[in-house]
């Protein structure tokens, strides 16, 4: 069989012709053809177009984005880290072989899928080659920048809870620029609130980075420098206007997707050396700001108002359905206008101070705990269906989740939104749900595992999140693991158009 | 050009107390002989490297390495260890060491040498030559031979 393979690593000097001779020799021992290109710095000869013609399966074999992948789309093809194939090159090439056989080239993926994917223990993702494949590499890219945003600031704002009980959003600012344009720095070393707030403080304005650095990286996974500057601020502007993560995600696509047009046009001589430092992202940032502003921004704020309105108005009925309802909306976009409708409506409530408003606060809170617990849970039980960066912000999510810190499980929906925002939707919608029929209640609008003491009837109420927990865990794990199967080739026209777009 | 490795670069028993102090050890070599400007740039571009994912190898191999503006020429450092080093690799330690130290702005010849030599690190031969040898100096002639320059 005629086999080709990309080596890539990210310095290019070392894993890449170590994989590129370990895949050779393998291909060799096995009675195959191999060619290897090494997207290294030592220069790569591309394929030929009769190689890429000839060839019955590639392997992918890189730590960094191939270079001009869709050359491939017609090819079957076997995904994997540049690691792998130095110490695994002889399982690489039977992979590719079994999938060539299974699956002749220039056809699409049979339904079912291919056998040789079954084994997990391979540790061999093979994701699609099209559109769904880049998705989830630039996403993870933004992920992977934002995980230490999460931890830092959230664990921090947690400190701060824990040192000052959940009064600590109301404490001074530290520093406070008064009437007369004065600084007043109001902090006291004696007082224990005054290192609670000042951990609090440090941690959300960490915190306000998120989403912008989110939509940042994004951007630059998909065009590069340029397209950093268009990003960030689309992703502030996702803060300022309330658009939340989701709102980030899609200034960071669209930051990159304006920069990638625009770096299609050849400029003029004069222009060619300012484009990447002035031209690319000042227009850049001007068309991504004035979308985010005026398309996403203002029917979000329109929805988040209406939101709350139509809450007010369910107020009466089944408070069961409620419970669900409100779950299913704090888990729904993470700190986002959703779940700030839900949480809003919760704190607007604690005023009245009826049983009811407490029960819709508690269950509220509860609901909000359980991403963060879940995704937790799901990166201990099945760590090789999350990324190292992943199983790292997992340590975190348990403190965060117990802490009531919902935007701890936004680097997991950032980095595979269509699987695990549905997951974390409906176990919090369990827990919201449970929380109300146990009738637990709460007086305080925030404070996690910190404020179990202020609640009505605690072992229900704990019972209500770790049962929200256990179902969001099984649901991650159950879609995660069923991505592994059947997508291999579809050919790079149909690739967007089929469902598991992130995948 | 100037050979990949020579024989004060070759440490064949090279400290092992933990990844860093092999590390460093070896990074002291190249600049005594005037292949590394600066050790602690080095050791930070070299740093930065290892964070991003362990350089162990299957087969008990470590290859530290990084393109630094504190390296002057591609160098090779090689140790050796027999109680072994850990450098991340899932089968455990590793008794040889490879230290690649590529330039910022290395140009195609120089990469290709470092090319060239990673291809042999995956073999079987090549390794076993160097888990045998007793001579630093056969060492360095040995892998020069190997990579053609």
């Amino acid at each position: 069989m005629k086999l080709l393979a990309v080596t890539a690593c990210p310095t290019g000097i070392a894993h890449t012709y170590m994989a590129a001779e370990a895949l050779e020799v393998a291909a060799e021992e096995a009675g195959h053809e191999m060619v290897v290109e090494t997207q290294g710095s030592a220069g790569s000869t591309p394929f030929t177009a009769e190689q890429l013609a000839e060839a019955d399966a590639i392997i992918l074999a890189a730590d960094v984005e191939v270079r001009d992948k869709d050359r491939f789309a017609h090819l079957p093809t076997i995904t994997s880290p540049v690691k792998k194939a130095i110490g695994g090159a002889a399982g690489l090439v039977e992979q590719a072989v079994a999938k060539a056989t299974a699956q002749p080239k220039g056809t699409p993926a049979a339904a079912g899928g291919a056998p040789a994917d079954d084994d997990r223990d391979m540790a061999v993702k093979s994701f699609g080659t099209g559109f769904g494949s880049k998705l989830r590499g630039w996403l993870m890219t933004g992920v992977s920048y934002v995980i230490p945003f999460v931890a830092a600031g959230g664990l921090l704002i947690a400190l701060g809870f824990a040192l000052g009980g959940y009064q600590i959003t109301e404490a001074p600012d530290i520093v406070a620029i008064g009437d007369d344009n004065v600084s007043v720095l109001s902090f006291d070393p004696g007082s224990l609130t005054s290192w609670a707030a000042l951990s609090f403080q440090i941690g959300g304005l960490a915190f306000g980075f998120l989403v912008p650095v989110l939509a940042g990286f994004i951007a630059y996974a998909i065009a590069d420098r340029p397209a950093l500057v268009p990003g960030f601020v689309g992703g502030m502007i996702a803060v300022q206007t309330g658009a939340g993560f989701l709102g980030g995600l899609v200034a960071g696509l669209l930051a990159g997707a304006v920069i990638y047009g625009l770096k299609l046009w050849q400029p003029p001589r004069a222009l060619a050396g300012i484009m990447p430092v002035l031209v690319l992202p000042l227009i850049g940032t001007a068309v991504v700001g004035a979308i985010m502003f005026l398309v996403v921004g203002q029917p979000l704020a329109a929805a988040t108002t209406g939101l709350t309105n139509w809450l007010n108005g369910l107020s009466g009925t089944n408070a069961l359905l409620l419970g669900a309802l409100l779950g299913l909306m704090m888990a729904f976009d993470m700190g986002g206008p959703v779940n700030k409708a839900a949480y809003a409506f919760a704190v607007a409530g604690l005023s009245t101070g009826s049983e009811t408003a407490l029960m819709i606060m508690a269950a509220v809170m509860a609901a909000g705990m359980v991403p963060p617990l879940a995704l937790a849970l799901a990166t201990v039980v099945r760590k090789n269906l999350f990324t190292k960066p992943e199983q790292e912000n997992g340590r975190a999510a348990w403190l965060l989740g117990a802490s009531f810190i919902t935007e701890g499980a936004i680097p997991f929906a950032a980095a595979d939104p269509l699987r695990v925002i549905p997951s974390i939707m409906a176990g919090s919608a369990v827990t919201g749900t449970l929380s109300m029929a146990f009738g637990s209640t709460l007086r305080a609008p925030h404070g996690g595992i910190f404020v179990v003491p202020l609640i009505g009837n605690p072992f229900a109420y704990l019972l209500a999140i770790v049962a929200g927990t256990l179902v969001s865990a099984f649901l991650v794990i159950a879609l995660k693991s069923a991505r592994r199967t059947p997508e291999a080739t579809a050919d790079a026209g149909a690739a967007p158009a089929t469902a598991p777009v992130a995948g | 050009m100037t050979a990949l490795i020579t024989a004060d670069l070759v440490d064949l028993d090279v400290p092992s107390g933990d990844r860093k102090s092999t590390v460093a050890a070896l990074a002291q070599r190249l600049v005594d002989a005037g292949r590394v400007t600066d050790l602690d740039t080095f050791l930070a571009d070299i740093e930065a490297r290892e964070s991003q994912m362990p350089t162990g190898l299957e087969g008990g191999i470590g290859i530290p390495h990084c393109r630094s503006a504190a390296v002057t020429e591609p160098s090779l450092a090689f140790g050796r260890s027999s109680s072994g080093v850990d450098f991340g690799a899932e089968d455990g330690p590793a008794d040889l060491v490879f230290m690649i130290a590529a330039p910022e702005g290395g140009n195609t010849d120089h990469m290709t040498v470092l090319a060239a030599l990673a291809r042999r690190l995956v073999r079987k031969s090549f390794t076993g030559e160097l888990r045998g040898a007793t001579d630093p100096a056969a060492v360095a002639s040995f892998i020069q031979q190997e990579v053609g320059a």
